[in-house]
């Protein structure tokens, strides 16, 4: 795994951004969604098949499989950033 | 014929299996043990909300009200809404959870860590208890009770036990819906109980939990799920250990979904056919085509247009809101749903009651929700809405939605519009709601 800058960190934001309204047909441009939006509740509003959704394009565009028996699991949906953090540390492509 | 009483656990042995937990299996006289345990310590109250999020936790809680001569209720959503809706039904009403029930507003029991025991032989419980309540959302905003007893629960998953596992081997259920609606209480808790099943305990989520469950159980394994899910776990790509049979419901399943299912995981794909009133009434291997078989002791007749089952689980006669052909050889074909109804996700309401629950928001002077055409390649059917509320803004009006509507109803997207296309007779036409979404579709392009 290679060493994560705050820069790519930033690039990826913008791309999983764009991923979720893609993913969801969302009626947004992904410049709304703030690295501390919540995705559920108060913030995005998404709920456990959007999730499904989310995870799939996550599975296919970074190369690995999201798991909910993880602890972290409701932490990395938390906001965009969590999701983006952990996408980052787990990538493999 | 039905009988006065059936055992709590249909198992023919203390040492059998009824549950799969990652710290190891749970035998009959284990469980029994829990459920004897549990039953001691609940309050005075006469009914529960099951909220356990373990589903061996979850069954220990269901036995043990029955044992309790309790009731479990289960509304069709914890909003809360619903939960005071709840509270009205039944003022005694105490929640048992496994964590993460702070948001509910009501008495709470938490499961507790239960010693080590053993009861040899299982109790046998009167047919004529009721021992669940289950809830579909009324027309109005009065949530619809719908009456379960432990006699037509239990023949009912006798039924269908008898259906998907005519050997009687006694399948190792993982499941992917919750167990807190008709189809996850029937074809996973039920089917362990009666159907001398074992669970695994875990709700798996992402198709590589999914994967995990199918290799912690042994074989034969049932996997309960539904289009959605299905769809997912084939599309993730993932290897997935070997499944013996599969088991969809709460939505169509397309033939070919469960084609391509079968071929790629080398088991049938059957499909459950009921509602939450009935319980499940029919069956059918999707690839075999378009008709569906009763399940052992149900019955469908007509009168004129209307379609009535006897049997099921509700113990009477019951009109089903879908269109439906009788054959001569009692099987039947399903035409269409009912257009009212809404089930996404195997969570289910209507369209009357969503209306209701929008037009009944300070502000909104008029509006409705419409379930557009199947989207292209869109795995899940999402609800649009048309508003009228000159005062308030996007985020007030979904603001209050959050308050009244289960997310997966929330609309997406919602139209404000100056008024909606009511005809001479105050109807909205289907049509012109579809319109106007084409319209407002394509100005957004």
């Amino acid at each position: 795994m290679t060493q994560t800058t705050p820069g790519d960190l930033t690039a990826l934001m913008h791309e999983v951004a764009a991923m979720i309204v893609t993913s969801l047909n969302l009626e947004m441009s992904p410049a709304e969604i703030t690295p501390d939006t919540q995705l559920f509740g108060d913030g995005l509003g998404l709920d456990s098949i959007d999730i499904l959704e989310v995870a799939l394009a996550v599975s296919k565009h970074y190369g690995f499989q999201l798991r909910a028996d993880d602890e972290q699991n409701t932490k990395i949906f938390t906001s965009l950033r969590t999701l983006v953090e952990h996408i980052a540390a787990n990538r493999t492509k | 014929m039905s009988a006065d009483r059936y055992p709590l656990l249909a198992h023919d042995g203390p040492e059998r299996i009824v549950a799969w937990r990652p710290t190891g299996p749970v035998s009959a006289h284990r469980f029994l043990s829990d459920v004897q345990r549990l039953a001691e310590l609940f309050p005075a109250g006469g009914n529960v909300l099951n909220v356990c999020q373990d589903r061996y936790r979850f069954m220990v809680g269901f036995a043990a009200c029955i044992v309790a001569g309790k009731v479990s209720l289960l509304p069709a959503s914890q909003t809360p809404e619903a939960i005071r809706r709840l509270k009205e039904y039944a003022a005694d009403v105490f929640c048992l959870h496994d964590g993460g029930s702070e948001n509910l507003d009501l008495p709470k029991l938490a499961f507790p860590e239960l010693p080590d025991g053993a009861i040899e032989s299982s109790p046998g419980i009167d047919a004529d208890r009721v021992v669940a309540v289950l809830f579909t959302s009324g027309s109005t905003g009065t949530p619809t009770a719908h009456i379960k007893k432990w006699g037509a629960l239990a023949a009912s998953s006798r039924g269908e036990a008898e259906r998907l596992d005519a050997a009687g081997a006694g399948y190792s259920l993982v499941g992917t819906v919750p167990v807190q609606h008709s189809y996850g209480l029937e074809s996973i808790i039920m089917l362990t109980l009666q159907g001398r099943g074992s669970l695994w305990s875990g709700w798996p989520f992402y198709p590589a939990d999914i994967a995990a469950a199918l290799a912690a159980v042994p074989r034969p394994r049932l996997l309960v799920t539904t289009p959605v899910h299905l769809r997912t776990l084939l599309d993730a790509g993932i290897d997935l250990p070997a499944v013996d049979k599969l088991l969809s419901a709460t939505a169509p399943l397309s033939e070919l979904l469960a084609r391509e299912a079968e071929d790629r995981l080398r088991a049938p794909v059957h499909e459950i056919y009921g509602c939450t009133e009935t319980g499940q009434l029919a069956s059918r291997r999707t690839v075999e085509g378009p008709r569906w078989s009763p399940l052992p002791g149900v019955r469908l007749e007509q009168e004129g247009d209307a379609t009535f089952a006897l049997g099921g689980n509700c113990g009477v006669r019951h009109a089903l809101a879908d269109v439906i052909e009788l054959h001569d050889d009692d099987t039947f074909s399903l035409h269409g749903r009912n257009a009212d109804m809404v089930n996404i996700a195997g969570k289910r309401t209507s369209l009357a009651y969503l209306n209701h629950l929008l037009t009944d928001i300070p502000g909104v002077a008029d509006g409705c929700f419409l379930i557009p055409d199947e989207a292209n390649g869109s795995s899940v059917t999402r609800l649009c809405a048309f508003v009228v509320a000159p005062t308030l803004s996007p985020t007030q009006l979904r603001d209050a939605l959050r308050q009244r509507i289960d997310p997966i109803f929330l609309p997406r997207p919602t139209i404000f519009v100056d008024r909606l296309p009511r005809n001479a007779t105050g109807k909205l036409p289907r049509n012109d709601l579809v319109a106007l979404l084409d319209r407002h579709n394509r100005g957004a392009e």
